[in-house]
């Protein structure tokens, strides 16, 4: 299932792609369209953590130049003043943090259920939880945002995180691999005499890690991002998640100086999501791919 | 398995009355608790995904037939008055057609490049792990923050794609007043963020192609443009129709880059834009925009069915 798996060498032939004769060719064709594609990535990304370190007169001048004076972090220290950035910061890992993992747990228990234990139906309730990966969250947010600001949501962790929490894609997900499990095993279990929570805790928790592992950075980086359900439902600075935070950031340094404040609240949001996917790029580029490929 | 005691390690005999009811009563016994902890497992996802996915799409039909403000306590009921407006405003026009225009562009658009990346990347050579990975990267970046750092380069005074175009003695186009050009900006943004999902499905699509074909068509004496359009997109057929449901999806659904790049909306409003902007963009009118929900919904409705229906039997499948 992994959409980016390795194919088998190419057997080593006279005239290899590094022989004298087939080296340019190998270049032209071969690294340039390569190198390319990654530039056009890496330089925008690049030139936002030179920027952050830009001051306003670096900035206010039409020939840029490409590295900053210094690499002082005024700018960082002086968007914290405008933004309370500490603050924001530890929000979204907050939420990140209660939602992903609330999200993970019973995307385990719900797929559980689905494929191991007995109730009539299953195959309607599974479809009704797939066909939510067609309903866009917008269709919901203005429904969504009258429920919880008059359960008092507003302004809130729980009124953040809640309307989220219901999961479609991390069940979807583990469902797949569930039911990839060797079936031998779990009636061996069950001969034994052990509970359906035990099942679950000592023989498919442990033997899916990598599929669980794959939904929950999933989920981590979608709620870490996660942009217009916080943006309506929050007004008080103090519970902005970053990317809220960062718009009122933008709204109040509007002219051309203040971009070097906006790059580094930008570098904030956006660079420990960069770590987290370098660390783990195979799980978070299979969990997200997964459905396209069929074997 | 060392288990000897197994209920089934029954001796073959026929069953008596009394042990097929018993084991009759022990089945639905045994039934029912699976039944509560089903329940028990599902319950709290299932109850989340009735609240707050479902239910609002029968709200929304409700709301849409109500004039009503945002906040106010009290509300109009007006049947299909919205309905009406909507399908008969020049403005709805505008956004049809911006939301025609940018699903149309930001879809082939990813999709093409994506196809012409798959490429460059389907090759053994030192490297092109990383690239792969970049490529891939913007595709899981937040969008406000690739909508800021977009913003910045597109600046028509300080941003660096100006001072690129002076250098070869053109001008900046006004990116941000021009509502043309703004609408081909934040299309030009959403193809970088999302093209490098398109590059993997594609490459994964390529390399699942079988070799022998391709050297069978060498052999044959076809040239690499005649193997590619006879055979490679052929084959990538279910790909290219998966990543065309997906994409339109996803293109249906933008939302980050559209409100940090052009927050008032003038030439990039789409439907789902729209449908915020109508709530919560200062008029708050809470019916009206939920019927532009309702629409979109409808249409995303359609577009399911015809997936469904009518295109997966002409898709090429193995």
């Amino acid at each position: 299932m992994t959409a980016v798996a390795e194919r088998a060498p190419v057997q080593p032939r006279r005239n290899g792609p590094l022989s004298r004769q087939n080296l340019v060719g190998t270049i032209v064709t071969g690294y340039v369209p390569i190198v390319l594609a990654t530039l056009v990535v890496v330089l925008p990304l690049l030139w936002m953590v030179l920027a952050s370190f830009k001051s306003p007169g670096e900035l206010l001048t039409q020939t840029p130049s490409v590295l900053p004076d210094s690499f002082a972090p005024s700018n960082y220290a002086e968007a914290a003043q405008k933004v309370p950035f500490g603050r924001l910061f530890l929000n979204s890992v907050l939420v990140t943090a209660i939602g992903a993992g609330i999200k993970v747990a019973l995307a385990v228990l719900t797929a559980y259920a689905l494929v191991f234990v007995r109730f009539p139906g299953k195959k309607v309730i599974f479809a009704l939880v797939l066909a939510t990966l067609m309903v866009p969250p917008q269709v919901s947010l203005l429904p969504n945002y009258v429920l919880i600001t008059g359960l008092g949501g507003a302004d809130t962790y729980w009124g953040i995180i809640l309307p989220g929490l219901a999961t479609g894609f991390g069940t979807f997900l583990l469902r797949q691999q569930f039911l990839t499990l060797p079936a031998s095993i779990l009636e061996a279990a069950e001969i034994d005499g052990a509970s359906h929570w035990k099942r679950l805790t000592r023989i498919v928790v442990p033997i899916s890690t990598p599929a669980i592992a794959t939904v929950a950075l999933v989920n981590i980086v979608f709620e870490w991002n996660e942009y217009l359900w916080p943006l309506v439902i929050v007004s008080d600075p103090n519970m902005m998640t970053l990317p809220v935070g960062l718009t009122l950031l933008q709204n109040s340094e509007s002219g051309a100086d203040g971009y070097g404040l906006v790059m580094a609240g930008t570098v904030l949001v956006i660079v420990p999501v960069l770590v987290v996917f370098t660390a783990f790029q195979r799980y978070i580029v299979s969990g997200l791919t997964q459905g396209a490929v069929k074997d | 398995m060392t288990t000897t005691e197994a209920p089934r390690a029954l001796p073959p005999t026929s069953p008596t009355r009394v042990t097929a009811t018993r084991r009759r009563r022990w089945a639905s016994r045994r039934n029912r608790r699976d039944y509560l902890v089903f329940l028990a497992f599902a319950a709290p996802n299932l109850l989340l995904i009735a609240l707050f996915t479902y239910r609002p799409l029968f709200s929304n039909i409700y709301y849409s037939t109500l004039n009503w403000t945002l906040g106010a306590p009290v509300a109009t009921p007006v049947g299909l008055g919205n309905y009406v407006e909507f399908f008969t405003s020049p403005r709805t026009q505008g956004v049809l057609v911006t939301t025609a225009v940018f699903t149309v562009a930001t879809v082939g658009g990813s999709m093409v490049l994506g196809l012409l990346v798959a490429l460059a990347l389907n090759k053994r050579v030192q490297g092109v792990g990383f690239a792969r990975a970049s490529v891939f990267s913007p595709f899981v970046l937040s969008g406000v923050g690739v909508g800021l750092v977009w913003l910045f380069i597109f600046d028509p005074v300080v941003g660096v794609l100006g001072y690129l175009l002076r250098l070869v003695g053109a001008s900046s186009p006004q990116w941000f007043n021009d509502p043309t050009l703004s609408l081909v900006m934040v299309i030009i943004v959403f193809i970088w963020k999302n093209l490098g999902y398109a590059a993997v499905i594609y490459l994964a699509g390529l390399q699942s192609i079988d070799r022998d074909l391709l050297e069978a068509a060498s052999i044959d004496g076809a040239n690499a443009r005649r193997t590619f359009f006879s055979i490679v997109l052929p084959l990538l057929s279910p790909t290219t129709f998966f990543l065309l449901v997906t994409s339109i999806l996803n293109s249906l659904q933008a939302f980050d880059i559209l409100r940090i790049m052009n927050p008032l909306g003038r030439g990039t409003t789409t439907l789902i834009y729209e449908a915020y902007l109508q709530a919560f963009g200062g008029s708050n009118r809470a019916g009206y925009s939920a019927t532009v929900s309702t629409v979109l919904f409808g249409l995303l409705v359609l577009l399911t069915v015809f997936q469904l229906v009518v295109l997966e039997r002409r898709v090429h499948y193995r």
